[in-house]
């Protein structure tokens, strides 16, 4: 076990075998490779908490929770990169910008987080779709949903 | 800035494993054929561009007070929670 600091969850253990390998890093954040994926409890929200800085962490959600229509075609180069052989292996989940009003809380839906939970290789990819954008409002979701 | 004048169907090499070829070029649109190994990502600069703005954007810091609240917030609106 390890302990891993974050700004939002105190200390948290963890295991190594959790450790998710960003191989090349995220836009904006190259030198950041290893983060752990924490679940805010009885939420559909996760945080994505780097290894070894505190400060940073992304606040993510399960997409298919929200959007019904979502989808990602996954590139040959991403599916090799991540040694993916079978589609179960794969999870996703979407960084959300959280804003107030709450109501102005975007997702970013263009840039999907793709993990490989079998081997925990994972990678931010870039979807080809344009009708993702990487500011999708997140309140439009929830009420289409409520409906 | 290397400059390098092209034409159609003619291809550049950079390094030993990527090739940039022109395959069409009509008015101020150019339409490359990019062929690269598969651990080398390939992007339009902009989305790029605009994907590193928003995870800087979204990495900054909310409070703790605030986090919860929206998680609260936004987990009351599903049905069945």
């Amino acid at each position: 076990m390890m302990q891993v600091e974050t700004s939002y969850l105190g200390t948290v253990k963890s295991s190594e075998d959790d450790i998710l390998l960003f191989a090349g890093g995220l836009p904006g954040f190259l030198e950041e490779k290893e983060f752990v994926l924490l679940p805010f409890e009885q939420s559909h929200f996760f945080l994505l908490q780097s290894v070894h800085s505190k400060h940073l962490a992304f606040i993510c959600a399960d997409p298919f929770v929200f959007w019904d229509d979502y989808e990602v075609k996954l590139d040959d180069a991403s599916v090799e990169q991540l040694a993916v052989q079978e589609e179960e292996e794969v999870a996703i989940f979407v960084i959300l910008t959280i804003e107030q009003p709450f109501s102005a809380t975007t997702a970013n839906l263009r840039a999907p987080i793709i993990i490989n939970s079998k081997n925990k290789r994972a990678k931010q990819v870039m979807l080809d779709a344009y009708k993702f954008s990487p500011k999708t409002a997140l309140s439009k979701a929830a009420s289409k949903e409520r409906c | 800035m290397l400059v390098l004048s092209r034409k159609t169907t003619e291809t550049i090499c950079i390094g030993d494993e990527v090739e940039v070829t022109i395959l069409s070029v009509e008015g101020d649109q150019v339409k490359l054929g990019i062929s690269a190994p598969r651990t080398v990502d390939v992007h339009r600069k902009e989305v790029y561009e605009a994907i590193q703005k928003e995870n800087k954007t979204a990495a900054k810091p909310v409070s703790l007070e605030v986090l919860q609240a929206f998680i609260e917030h936004s987990t009351n609106q599903k049905p069945g929670s």
